[in-house]
């Protein structure tokens, strides 16, 4: 769960809304807990008694000159819990944030751009029952075994079809995923991996055909992180041989991992989650932020035990992919493309996100 | 270089040699200069933070939906292809128990208006202890109870963030937490900040939108999407850009600034004249003198160039000093009156003087220009006299023979006339107020003619005892003096007599208007100046079924916008009967048989003026979306709100919009009830603290007469002002006058003239004089008025009146006058003659 908390922050911060500690005493909220088994479609829509979800897609493009991009695309729902009796039709019982990015080695850093406002008026809309997200002109639609995304964001267009090869790949246990050590810290959550993308990109009024392969996550959660944890690491590969490899642990403050998780699914369908024992995160090469304090490992050694495990080198397309919100809440996290290598040969194709570097992040 | 120098120096001279004339001369036109720059630097400031608000409310965006609607509308627009972003507001005037002015609160989406006017999304203040804020932190943007306020209101309100802000809604009070400020928003400008769910709920006005701003798409075309929008928006909203916002600020307040300016330039034309009569007597006086000068190389020019310089260090002193009064009088209003001089039209604006050096410089180049207008008649008059005559004794009559035609006077009262029979121009009545000129000038230069007129009238044998024969002979054969002594007090009194006469016409018909208008004993208002104050359907009931209580008439008044470029109009919905409108409306004419299925509303003046509609007049309101398609029944006369009214049915409003709230009650009360127990039972039944005010017809109509006499308050202040003025011209007149005749006492004293029977010459002399002045003032004064009464009110405020002539005053004050120009004619006499017979004599020869 606490991946992707950071964007989530930010996106929530962005218009000065970052929650509260201690402002527990709000409505009940849907809690996570194991049994209820996932039911699609109706699990990919919006499940507005949890507090917080979010539709998270991230990939690699390759563009005609050969060339290759990483792309996020990403869609959040926070229930506020503010005057749940509020009748009017702007009330903001439930807010929609959005935030695109756009990461080109030739650019040499993120071009982003992000959305925000209180659900309502067909404007911005988290719809129940099946993926259909709308923000302000941006929308991400479930047809099928498609996902379509269309984000027109202040310098990039993103017009994409995602077409996904198997069924969802249930995380933790059939979706129960634990998130720290006490057990009602857990998420519901479920990723579509090896994703087939076609569609078009718009850059600086060019626009061009592109194919490639996305990732899709979707969790939903309403437990607060652990408050031993600092920050977390995170990745999503997207394996050439069909299989997808999701790994991710918390930090505490001394950089220890504080919990950790993950799966493994091979391109026969086969899946093994790991234990939080079974994962070891080794730092490589970091990468210092001109813009603060922050000194990110970008390249990262990740290490398996078990079945299905063994060491994968997690190299970034470019170093600088670090996201910039500090005119807003403060926050700058890293959130970017990377190769996977194994004993030096790429083997896969994905994304890391690295939070809680610098500083502990504002909430 | 030297002539130059010659002429400053004979110049400076002559003003320091009649101290007393000079520094009333430049007095008055200090005055003038100073009430004009006044009401100038006022009205800019006003309007300079007027103009700031709109831009700082409207932010970046390109265009703004007005009016008010329901939020659907926000949804279409929001979803055009051209919009890349649309801000949706409700802005309410919110009622604050305990005080009459309502606080502006704009209800927005911060997550829009971030990018739009992100100066109006509130700035969370952490309380203290760092534990749960005064808001409960940061999601205190999105609370449905929490406000932020500009700098100017947390002053205004003496509040803090943190503290609590109690609204009055309905007739309930309602706290709200002041969770920060705005401090971006201008100094001067009130306004509190909620989210709009909060605003819509908290505020009881849901589903309603006053306001959507909108950013275009990059190449999208404003007019474009105005012309495709132009069909499918509800009835009384309007695109506006926001040059067009600013625009109608300034428009709001213009027939007021203009009619403050047009009294302003009352006493700048005084001061002209004092400057005229002062260098009239002032070159008779000198008259040997500027001859001698002329004979010694004094060129014509240098001479004109002389008197005009004169007349310029008069203009220059006086304007500079004006000028320092009038921002110094610009600054202390703005503290204490606000932005509009009690008008009302800039609420919430709380303005900081801002001075132009511009405005300054213009109004103290007005000041001279008007000296040296003063001087241009005597200045060429001086300089065509014939040297070799001049030096004369006893010639200084044939100066003045010019202005003894009447011709020039009844051509200024024909092009009076001309002037009425003229439409306003720009809705504005400078026709009125040029006619008004040209009666005073006219009048002014008919003087002479009239006075030689009057006083063949008088018996000559009054003529025979020797002081009064010779009075008459003086006046009867030099009426230059005469006409130049009265000009002052015509001037004077004929300004103060017409607006006596206005004033009082408008303060009887408003007392009638006001019996008309209040037929209840007892009257009940909730939320006198804002929008959150009412009475729901269930409190009505309560009202009604109060024992004491015989019968409950409601009042619903709420904005209405006709017109984007116009001030909004009040619509009032009340129990009015379409057989019988009078019972309830002050109407003027008959009224019109309307057909039985139409919707009948009777209109006021003022709308009848702005909006171009007669009786009769098939007709659209803004309301319900569609718009009510209504017939005009009838117009009636409304003092109270001078941009317009409408009445209407309280059926036919409540069907055409579903809105069953009221704001005002008359009531009725049983045979015998007591008003305070009535009261007392209402207060208990309805519950409501501050936010219910009772008052009694007679104490309504007392206030609304007390707020009459003080918006007249200044009129009253301008009068005393031009009598004031206007009797210093007369003691300026009076004391050259005596001066120039010195000889002419010294010689009477030789023949056996005692002192007391030059003082009884002077004293009748002064008592005629002004007398005529006085009779000739009230006549040219009931003229103005009604020039004022029937031109430049209808068309300025828009609303009639009768005449009424407040004759006790008139009288009294035309006593007292002649009694001070009496007095002073006798005192300016003794001054001279103080300095002996026998030298008076010889200064002749």
């Amino acid at each position: 769960m606490p991946r992707r908390r950071a964007a989530w922050l930010l996106a929530l911060a962005l218009a000065g809304l970052a929650p509260v500690p201690g402002r527990a005493a709000g409505p009940a909220f849907a809690a996570v807990v194991p049994g209820a088994p996932l039911s699609f479609p109706r699990d990919h829509g919006a499940h507005p008694d949890f507090r917080t979800e979010w539709w998270y897609v991230t990939g690699w493009l390759d563009l005609p000159d050969g060339r290759s991009v990483g792309f996020q695309v990403t869609f959040f729902r926070t229930r506020t819990g503010i005057a749940p009796g509020n009748p009017s039709r702007f009330a903001p019982h439930q807010l929609v944030f959005a935030h695109a990015a756009l990461a080109d080695p030739a650019v040499g850093r993120l071009r982003h751009d992000q959305r925000a406002a209180r659900a309502g008026f067909g404007l911005a809309e988290a719809a129940e029952g099946d993926t259909r997200l709308v923000l302000d002109g941006w929308t991400l639609d479930r047809r099928g075994r498609t996902y379509a995304m269309d984000i027109l964001a202040r310098d990039f267009r993103l017009a994409l079809e995602a077409e996904a090869a198997g069924p969802p790949l249930l995380q933790g246990e059939a979706g129960f995923s634990r998130k720290g050590p006490r057990p009602a810290q857990a998420s519901w959550y479920y990723s579509r991996p090896q994703l087939a993308v076609r569609g078009r990109l718009a850059v600086e009024g060019r626009e061009t055909a592109v194919t490639g392969r996305a990732w899709l996550d979707h969790e939903w959660s309403s437990e607060l992180l652990d408050e031993a944890a600092v920050g977390w690491d995170w990745a999503g590969i997207n394996l050439d041989d069909g299989g997808a490899l999701t790994v991710f642990r918390l930090r505490d403050a001394r950089g220890n991992t504080r919990w950790a998780g993950g799966s493994r699914r091979w391109a026969d369908g086969r899946q093994r989650a790991f234990a939080p024992g079974e994962l070891a995160f080794e730092p490589r090469r970091h990468w210092q932020s001109p813009r603060g304090p922050a000194r990110y490992p970008v390249e990262m050694a990740v290490t398996v035990a078990g079945p299905g495990g063994g060491t994968w080198l997690l190299s970034p397309l470019l170093d600088d992919q670090e996201l910039d919100a500090r005119a807003s809440t403060g926050n700058l996290y890293w959130e970017g493309a990377v190769t996977a290598l194994r004993d030096g040969r790429p083997v896969g194709r994905g994304y890391l996100e690295l939070t809680g570097y610098g500083t502990r992040l504002r909430m | 270089m030297t002539a130059a120098r010659l002429t400053a120096a004979l110049a400076w001279s002559a003003l320091r040699t009649q101290p007393g004339r000079s520094l009333v001369a430049a007095l008055a036109i200090a005055v003038g200069i100073a009430l004009g720059l006044a009401i100038h630097l006022i009205n800019h400031s006003a309007v300079a933070e007027f103009s700031r608000a709109v831009a700082s409310l409207a932010g970046e965006a390109d265009l703004s939906l007005r009016g008010r609607m329901p939020e659907d509308v926000f949804a279409a627009l929001a979803g055009d292809p051209d919009v890349a972003v649309a801000s949706p507001q409700l802005e309410l005037r919110v009622n604050l128990p305990g005080r009459r002015e309502p606080l502006t609160v704009l209800g927005l989406d911060p997550f829009r208006a971030a990018a739009l006017a992100p100066q109006l999304v509130g700035r969370p203040v952490e309380a203290p202890d760092g534990g749960r804020g005064p808001a409960g932190g940061g999601l205190a943007l999105l609370e449905p109870d929490v406000v932020f306020l500009s700098p100017a209101a947390l002053e205004w309100l003496g509040l803090a963030p943190g503290d609590r802000l109690p609204v009055q809604v309905g007739v309930a009070t309602r706290e709200l937490r002041v969770a920060g400020s705005l401090p971006a928003v201008g100094a001067g400008r009130r306004l509190g900040v909620m989210d709009i769910a909060g605003a819509q709920w908290t505020l009881d006005h849901p589903g309603l939108l006053t306001r959507i701003d909108l950013r275009l798409r990059p190449g999208a075309d404003p007019a474009a999407l105005r012309a495709r929008w132009a069909d499918r928006l509800p009835a009384g909203t309007r695109f506006e850009t926001p040059g067009e916002s600013g625009e109608r600020g300034a428009n709001v307040s213009r027939a007021y600034r203009v009619n403050l300016s047009v009294l302003a330039l009352v006493a700048l034309f005084t001061g002209a004249f004092l400057v005229f009569s002062t260098q009239v007597l002032s070159l008779l006086r000198r008259r040997p003198q500027l001859a001698l000068l002329r004979v010694l190389g004094l060129t014509r020019g240098g001479l004109f160039a002389l008197v005009l310089a004169e007349g310029a260090v008069l203009g220059l002193a006086g304007s500079v000093a004006g000028a320092a009064g009038g921002i110094a009088i610009a600054a202390l209003s703005l503290r204490l009156l606000g932005g509009d001089l009690g008008g009302g039209y800039f609420n919430g604006i709380v303005p900081a003087l801002s001075v132009s050096p511009g405005a300054v410089a213009g109004f103290v180049a007005l000041g001279v220009a008007a000296s040296l207008a003063g001087c241009l008649v005597p200045a060429w008059s001086a300089a065509r006299a014939r040297p070799a005559a001049a030096l004369k004794a006893g010639d200084e009559e044939t100066a003045m023979a010019r202005v003894r035609s009447p011709w020039t006077g009844l051509a200024c009262f024909a092009a009076a006339g001309a002037l009425l029979s003229a439409g306003p121009v720009d809705e504005l009545p400078l026709p009125g107020y040029a006619a008004v000129a040209c009666l005073l000038v006219g009048g002014l230069a008919l003087m002479p003619w009239l006075t030689a007129r009057l006083l063949t009238l008088i018996p000559d044998a009054w003529a025979r005892r020797p002081v009064a024969g010779l009075a008459l002979t003086q006046l009867r054969e030099a009426p230059g003096y005469a006409g130049i002594g009265l000009a002052g007090v015509l001037a004077s009194f004929s300004l103060m007599a017409a607006m006596a006469i206005m004033v009082a016409s408008f303060r009887v018909s408003l007392a009638d208007w006001l019996d008309h208008v209040l037929p209840a004993q007892l009257y009940l208002r909730v939320g006198g100046g804002g929008e959150t104050g009412f009475l729901a359907p269930a409190d009505q009931e309560a009202i009604a079924a109060t024992p004491g209580v015989a019968r409950a008439d409601f009042l619903r008044s709420r904005a209405l916008s006709l017109d984007p470029r116009r001030p909004d109009v009040l619509l009032l919905a009340r129990a009015i009967t379409r057989d019988r409108p009078a019972a309830r409306l002050p109407l003027v004419g008959d009224p019109v048989p309307v057909p039985r299925d139409a919707v009948p509303v009777w209109v006021s003046e003022a709308v009848v003026d702005l909006y171009g509609v007669r009786a009769g007049d098939a007709w659209t309101l803004p309301l319900g979306g569609q718009g009510l398609p209504v017939v005009v029944a009838g117009v009636w006369r409304d003092y109270a709100r001078q941009h317009g009214a409408v009445a209407m049915a309280m059926e036919d409003y409540r069907r055409a919009t579903g809105d069953a709230r009221v704001n005002d009650v008359a009531i009725w009360l049983a045979e015998g009830a007591d008003p305070g127990r009535v009261q007392a039972a209402l207060r208990e039944r309805l519950g409501a603290g501050e936010g219910l005010s009772f008052v009694e017809a007679g104490e309504l109509r007392r206030i609304s007469l007390d707020i009459f006499d003080r918006s007249f308050a200044v009129t009253y202040l301008l009068e005393v002002v031009a009598v004031g003025v206007g009797l210093a011209g007369i003691a300026v007149s009076f004391g050259g006058q005596a001066l120039a005749r010195l000889r002419e006492f010294g010689m009477l004293r030789h023949l056996g003239f005692r002192r007391r029977d030059v003082d009884a010459l002077l004293a009748l002399e002064g008592a005629l004089l002004s007398a005529i002045g006085v009779a000739a003032g009230l006549g040219l004064g009931w003229l103005i008025s009604q020039v004022l009464i029937r031109v430049i009110n209808p068309q300025s405020f828009h609303w009639t009146m009768d005449t009424a002539v407040p004759w006790p005053l008139l009288l009294a004050v035309s006593a007292v006058l002649v009694a001070l120009a009496t007095l002073t004619s006798v005192v300016a006499g003794r001054r001279a003659l103080s300095v002996g017979a026998v030298r008076a004599v010889k200064e002749d020869w």
